[in-house]
């Protein structure tokens, strides 16, 4: 591939380029598209798991008679159906045509990666029948027994081959920022499961050194696995969209090698206050507020790539949902920073406030992007368009109103929580009274959310069974295109 | 290939790092405790779990009891954990070394249980309230286990010496007895084992810790 056509293009090597295109997108269809298909079962499934779990919280008695549906598993089936049923899922088949297209190389083992995305979807399977029946681990993250691990991690060692065989075959010359987020992620995380898996499960380390180690674990799935697929994708398909190239080069540096050293440091801050060494916490703590270099870095760096373009996220689904993403992560992260500092932990430790934190960043951040991305490449991996315009809508909508509920009223609840736990001469029973009217607001807020979900789980479905036959043009929210810059392929 | 080995390996460099400081230090400084003797009775501490209250940590596990209740009693500078009774103490790492698998948590929508065995003794109160949270505890928002104990027609002949006594308005009525199953007697030894702060050990001397209160 000629670098100095790809500045000046001409006929001839915009149609190679297109071949090219279509030639990866083809190889990708079956694995990647699996992927994605299935992660929006997940993502249905985690949602009612969600929604039953929100109502036991301000309704004990609510499917309170089996065993298989008391609170104490479903939540945390619901916890790994969305982090490796949904988010993952996803996460890998995104990475994988991310790559693909970048590193201009078709995947080459579609049979053995088709394979390898219906061994993970296996393991999830087989992971959440293992929750339920009780024999999850009850160690936060990794609840799935060890009897499902073998199917994820044959799956990703699948994955992880195919990227480096990607990687490998890329053209000479410039990496670019988002080929090293999504590598590093397809290192990080079988690096994290394996070690955590076997250290917390197979042959369990005494049980104070426990912790470190279980939220080194779980702060490091979301910071060094979907936050890198995340923000690859949003590197990625920001200037695919708007037509504009990244706005710093050095920048995009910066921010990846201060995400891979500081964030990995981050996972005490789960355990401030707890029985372990100051050094430790600390560490940590300060690794938290050192995130403010990478996450103010990627925001200025996605900004000013945006600036004088945003009119285009009325149009492009993709682009709304990516934009509403990357503004989360930006949000999520200062909040999480804040977090650490001891004297607010103090009052935000242990409550409700946690949970909201935590949603803004695998949900306001990953999941938003994600359900981008997914918007970007179906339509190139099944050659059709998304069959309508109204779905899209209905999906955005629930989707950033719902979540924004469920931000709000939970994370004010929790505060409050937070301060009355502290006071020693309030009962224990009137805090839980006070949260009520916040894990209501929590469970409707999270059922609009579902609507969405619901609603683009239509959509997919539809696209594959191809019940409208599309007129060629993209599905875009308006057929009014503000200015002329053409959308890339 | 060349650039590429750049990135990887320095990507790896920077996981490792963490790895040495946030799991190898860990298992070093806290993975290897042993048991101290107490210093009045000459009893090994912190005490192993007798067979039945480790099965009860597993089914206190297989239930998920960590997403609701934590098992650390913080210091009286952080939170008001110690004024509140959850403990006399901090809880300190050691006196976790018998678990197989910790369950410190982080949620409370329920109170902590490091010292519960201490500030809830009676046998017969886990059991009502395990069977129904709001027998005892009027408005809490946990779960009832029912499913862990066994409903049957009361024979009048044979009545079961371990059958439930329920207060007014709650129960199955009084032509059925509830008894606990062998999962849930397990369960509330394991509760009532559960003192992890209130032995005195080295690092956690009572004087030292009051001078630390405040």
């Amino acid at each position: 591939m000629s670098s100095e056509n790809a500045l000046k293009p001409d006929a001839a090597a915009i149609e190679e380029s297109r071949l090219q295109r279509l030639e990866i997108d083809r190889a990708a269809r079956w694995p990647v598209g699996i992927f994605l298909g299935s992660s929006l079962f997940w993502l249905l499934l985690g949602s009612a798991l969600a929604i039953a779990a929100s109502i036991k919280l301000h309704d004990p008695e609510f499917l309170a008679e089996n065993a298989w549906l008391t609170f104490g598993r479903v939540r945390p089936a619901h916890l790994n159906i969305v982090v490796y049923g949904w988010l993952s899922t996803a996460g890998i088949g995104i990475g994988l045509w991310i790559l693909s297209r970048l590193c201009r190389a078709p995947i080459r083992d579609h049979r053995s990666l088709t394979l390898a995305a219906v061994l993970w979807n296996m393991g999830n399977a087989v992971g959440t029948w293992g929750i339920l029946r009780g024999d999850s681990t009850a160690v936060e993250w990794l609840e799935y027994p060890t009897y499902a691990a073998p199917f994820l991690l044959v799956c990703f060692a699948f994955v992880t081959l195919e990227a480096v065989g990607l990687i490998r075959r890329r053209p000479p010359g410039h990496i670019y920022i988002s080929q090293w987020y999504i590598m590093a992620a397809f290192f990080w995380f079988p690096a994290l499961y394996f070690t955590a898996h076997g250290l917390l499960i197979l042959a369990p380390v005494q049980a104070p050194a426990q912790p470190p180690i279980n939220w080194w674990f779980a702060h490091n799935v979301l910071g060094l696995w979907f936050t890198p697929i995340g923000l690859g994708a949003v590197y990625y398909l920001i200037p695919k969209i708007i037509g504009r190239p990244i706005h710093s080069y050095y920048l995009s540096i910066i921010g990846f090698w201060s995400l891979a050293f500081f964030y990995a440091w981050n996972g005490m801050h789960h355990l401030i206050g707890g029985p372990f060494p100051a050094w430790l916490i600390t560490a940590s703590v300060v690794a938290s507020i050192m995130m403010f270099i990478p996450v103010i870095t990627v925001a200025i760096n996605h900004h000013f790539t945006m600036v004088g373009h945003f009119k285009k996220t009325i149009y492009s689904p993709t682009l709304r949902f990516v934009v509403f993403g990357a503004m989360c992560y930006t949000l999520a992260s200062f909040q999480g920073s804040s977090m650490a500092i001891r004297s607010l932990n103090g009052i935000t430790h242990f409550t409700h406030y946690t949970i909201a934190h935590a949603h803004l960043g695998v949900y306001g951040f990953a999941t938003m992007v994600f359900f981008g991305s997914i918007y970007y490449i179906m339509p190139r991996l099944l050659e059709r368009e998304w069959p309508s315009r109204f779905l899209i809508r209905i999906h955005f909508w629930s989707c950033a109103l719902g979540f924004i509920g469920y931000w709000s009223f939970l994370s004010w609840g929790g505060v409050l929580q937070g301060i009355e736990l502290n006071q020693k001469d309030t009962p224990f029973l009137e805090i839980v009274a006070l949260t009520m009217p916040y894990l209501k607001l929590r469970t409707i807020s999270g059922s609009l959310m579902t609507l969405g979900h619901v609603a683009f789980a239509i959509s997919f479905c539809w696209m594959i069974i191809r019940h409208r036959a599309s007129d060629g043009e993209p599905t875009l929210f308006t057929k009014r295109v503000p200015d002329p810059a053409p959308i890339h392929e | 290939m060349n650039k590429f080995r750049f990135i990887f390996i320095g990507f790896m460099l920077t996981f490792m790092s963490s790895w040495v400081g946030l799991v190898l230090l860990p298992i070093w400084g806290l993975g290897n405790f042993e048991q101290v003797p107490d210093p009045e009775t000459g009893e090994m501490i912190p005490p192993v779990f007798s067979s039945l209250e480790r099965e009860g940590h597993r089914v206190y596990i297989a239930n998920g009891c960590i997403y609701c209740h934590s098992q650390q009693v913080h210091p009286a500078r952080v939170r008001s954990d110690i004024e509140r009774g959850w403990g006399e103490r901090r809880t300190v790492p050691r006196d976790y070394m018998n678990q197989e698998t910790v369950q410190m948590g982080t949620m409370r929508t329920g109170p902590d249980l490091s010292n519960i065995g201490v500030r809830n003794p009676s046998e017969t109160w886990h059991l009502l309230h395990l069977y129904n949270p709001q027998i005892t505890s009027k408005g809490s928002n946990m779960p009832p286990f029912k499913f862990l104990f066994e409903t049957r027609k009361k024979d009048p002949e044979k009545p079961a010496a371990n059958a439930l006594n329920f207060p007014k308005g709650f129960g199955p009525g009084k032509d059925f007895e509830v008894t606990p199953s062998h999962e849930m007697l397990a369960l509330v030894a394991y509760l009532q084992s559960l003192k992890l702060s209130s032995y005195e050990i080295p690092e956690a001397p009572a004087a030292r810790v009051d001078s630390l209160a405040k």
